[in-house]
């Protein structure tokens, strides 16, 4: 049985209103919702895959490939917008040659946009794997990213 | 009892129905994108929005509930200026190319703006620039075009429960498409072509095969041959001004001809010949033990449907071709010896109202030698244009008849084109077939109509046969799921992917309600009443086919060109 079958049978009997917590649940496990998850997910709930693709395209949460091995997260909250988050994630996608939702080639990073990570009073906040860089301006992004750049050639 | 006043009029309502209703039931032309008839509303375009005194704001009759004593107004000029507003933003994301598009003059768009007096671009912004989806033999998508009403989506899941298609993403980054937003051709579509008749634009369009067409008829060395099918001659004047349910069968048949066609066949004529093999089989199943009920199988929208959901009751599926594919077949084997003629050096083109058939046309297993039985499919809509392209006046025409040998039909052989036609024809066989004897009767009154579902039962001598006729997939798949627990009632189930059968086809002309549907049925009811030959198996064509070539109704010969295999498959296979 597969992860993703694994998740899903923990839900017997459910029906389309558990959709978005088995979602959640095989993305914690499986870290994005691949083609075949989708289909499980689908068929367990008796729900056409388009539908299913459909809920969880709807939510910013959801991916839909693998995370790299550096994931960067750029929050776009009100209170970052506010201090130019814009031009960081314009930045961001220029200088990793990504968009939001995608995972380069080689597995080395993925690009996220996020709503609020929740450090307002650091803003614009960006954060990989889970370390906050604060008050990141657009011409810092290159140089943060070198340090994680040099750890996938490590 | 519920009275309304609607521009200062007096309108009666119904209890529960929407304000629309009782609006449009009184006589006031309301614009909607996104309202479907039958279906709960969606309330997504806001078109429909009117003024109902004590509202505070503008309020969308569609999915409004009728009160006794509402003061309505519907073209006031805080309505009509935000109709115009909502047009006025639509087409700021919509291509400018009406010129190019396969429904220039079609199109609810280009008439809501013609209408409101659009005159100029007051809004633009992003666009969305998403390529076509040319993925699919039948059905192509062009999202540029989506102004996203959601009607196809609702149809594909609520008429058809296929879900092909939904919506993907959010905001202004929404579109429709299917799972993955990859293309239809590995999704669960079916093909039937139900979300392009509820498309308001031209998001979605039958994928064309004029070229091939013209060509082969422009080579002297093709034979080219044409057939068109029983629910063809009934829409086709719609096309060129006529009312729902005029046939054109002889004016059509003379077009084709002007077109450059070698010889024209009615394909009622295959249908017979369908009956014989299909009504043959049914009796087999039933003397015999053999897996019943019985599902006809003619329409391929319904057969990939079952293929890919109901793999364990395809032993229950009539191994017949459709009526298409078995002239097809006959064309290019019987019909090419007798005419001395190569069947590479045949071209055959069937003209169908019906955009599966040409997947159908295509699909493994519908070819022999190495040669495709039917090499090009165009839908009613598609015909009406290489007319018009051609500018052959159908009206200035003489009615003429169809070629021999394949000429002569049944009217049974017609009235396939109506839900409950098939059924009806292969009851009239097969009653001979059981005992002997014509029916007193030869109308069977159960399965007409416009309903979904059509059960009855039906004496054959001593035998009484359980039947059932289903249209809408969604319709199928509940008896279907039926049939799967047990139900043992019914013998013969007749399914049609679309609603009302194939005059209400994917492939037919765009905009007809359930009066224009019915009308059609009525017309071929009415060939059918007044026809001479009323059963297939009186058909002198068929019998001679059998006799010279065939041999007899399930026959070695009939196995080899009329019947065909099922297969189990995912979605996209």
């Amino acid at each position: 049985m597969s992860a993703v079958e694994q998740v899903v049978a923990q839900y017997p009997g459910a029906a389309r209103d558990s959709l978005i917590p088995i979602l959640q649940a095989v993305q914690e496990v499986d870290g994005y919702l691949s083609r075949e998850a989708v289909s499980v997910i689908a068929r367990h709930l008796q729900l056409a895959p388009s539908k299913v693709y459909g809920v969880a395209t709807f939510y910013n949460q959801f991916r839909f490939q693998p995370k790299g091995r550096f994931h960067v997260q750029v929050c776009r909250g009100t209170a970052c917008h506010v201090k130019g988050s814009a031009a960081v994630l314009e930045s961001l996608k220029r200088t990793l040659k990504l968009e939001p939702g995608q995972t380069a080639r080689d597995g080395s990073f993925s690009l996220e946009v996020v709503a609020c990570i929740g450090a307002c009073g650091l803003a614009p906040v960006l954060s990989v794997n889970g370390e906050i860089h604060a008050g990141v301006a657009p011409d810092k992004v290159n140089g943060i990213l070198g340090v994680y750049r040099k750890r996938v050639a490590d | 009892m519920i009275r309304i006043e609607a521009n200062d009029k007096v309108i009666e309502g119904k209890d529960g129905e929407t304000l629309l209703t009782t609006l449009r039931r009184g006589g006031i032309h309301i614009p909607t994108l996104c309202h479907l008839e039958g279906l709960l509303p969606s309330g997504a375009c806001r078109m429909c929005v009117v003024e109902v005194e004590g509202q505070n704001g503008l309020v969308p009759s569609c999915a409004f509930p009728v009160r006794d004593g509402m003061k309505v107004h519907t073209h006031t000029r805080r309505a009509t200026r935000a109709r115009k507003t909502i047009i006025e933003l639509l087409l700021a994301n919509h291509p400018d190319d009406c010129l190019y598009c396969s429904r220039n003059k079609d199109c609810q768009l280009q008439d809501m703006a013609a209408e409101l007096g659009v005159r100029q671009r007051r809004y633009s912004g992003g666009r969305c620039i998403a390529r076509p989806d040319i993925s699919s033999l039948s059905v192509v998508r062009e999202p540029a075009k989506c102004i996203l009403c959601g009607k196809c989506v609702r149809v594909c899941e609520e008429v058809q429960s296929v879900s092909a298609i939904d919506f993907i993403g959010r905001g202004s980054h929404t579109k429709v498409g299917p799972a993955f937003d990859t293309g239809l051709h590995v999704s669960s579509c079916v093909d039937c072509g139900q979300c392009i008749l509820a498309c308001p634009t031209g998001a979605l369009s039958e994928r064309s095969s004029f070229k091939n067409i013209l060509s082969a008829i422009d080579d002297p060395k093709k034979h080219v041959l044409v057939q068109h099918a029983p629910a063809v001659s009934v829409t086709l004047g719609e096309l060129f001004g006529a009312k729902p349910g005029v046939d054109v069968a002889g004016l059509m048949t003379a077009a084709l001809r002007r077109l450059g066609f070698d010889r024209v066949f009615d394909t009622s004529f295959a249908a017979d010949l369908t009956i014989m093999e299909e009504a043959s089989e049914l009796v087999q199943r039933i003397t015999q033990n053999q897996p019943l009920p019985m599902f006809t199988s003619c329409c391929p929208a319904w057969v990939d449907f079952a293929e890919q959901n109901f793999a364990d009751l395809l032993p229950n599926l009539s191994t017949c071709k459709s009526p298409q594919q078995m002239l097809g077949a006959v064309l290019k084997s019987w019909y090419a010896k007798r005419e001395g003629i190569d069947p590479k050096d045949i071209f055959t083109v069937a003209v169908m109202p019906c955009t599966a058939k040409k997947t159908e046309a295509r699909t493994h297993g519908m070819d022999h030698d190495g040669v495709p039985d039917v090499d090009a499919v165009l839908t009613t809509r598609e015909l009406a244009r290489i007319i018009r392209m051609r500018n052959i006046d159908l009206a200035s025409l003489e009615p003429e008849a169809a070629d021999t040998p394949f000429g002569g039909r049944s009217t049974a052989g017609k009235l396939f084109g109506a839900s409950g036609g098939v059924m009806e024809a292969a009851i009239r066989t097969a009653h001979v077939m059981v005992t002997g004897k014509e029916m007193d009767n030869l109308k069977v009154q159960a399965v007409r109509g416009m309903q979904g579902v059509k059960e009855g039962r039906v004496k054959m001598g001593d035998l009484e046969v359980g039947v059932a006729v289903v249209s809408g997939l969604a319709n199928a798949r509940k008896l279907a799921n039926e049939v799967r627990a047990g139900r043992k009632d019914i013998q013969f189930i007749e399914v049609m992917a679309c609603p009302g059968g194939c005059i209400n086809g994917g492939g037919q002309p765009i905009g007809a309600d359930i009066e224009a549907v019915k009308a059609r049925a009525q017309a071929l009811y009415l060939i059918d009443r007044d026809g001479d030959i009323r059963t297939s198996h009186a058909n002198r064509d068929v019998q001679r086919l059998y006799d010279e070539f065939l041999g007899k109704p399930l026959g070695h010969e009939s196995h080899r060109l009329l019947h065909t295999e099922f297969k189990a498959r995912n979605a996209g296979e």
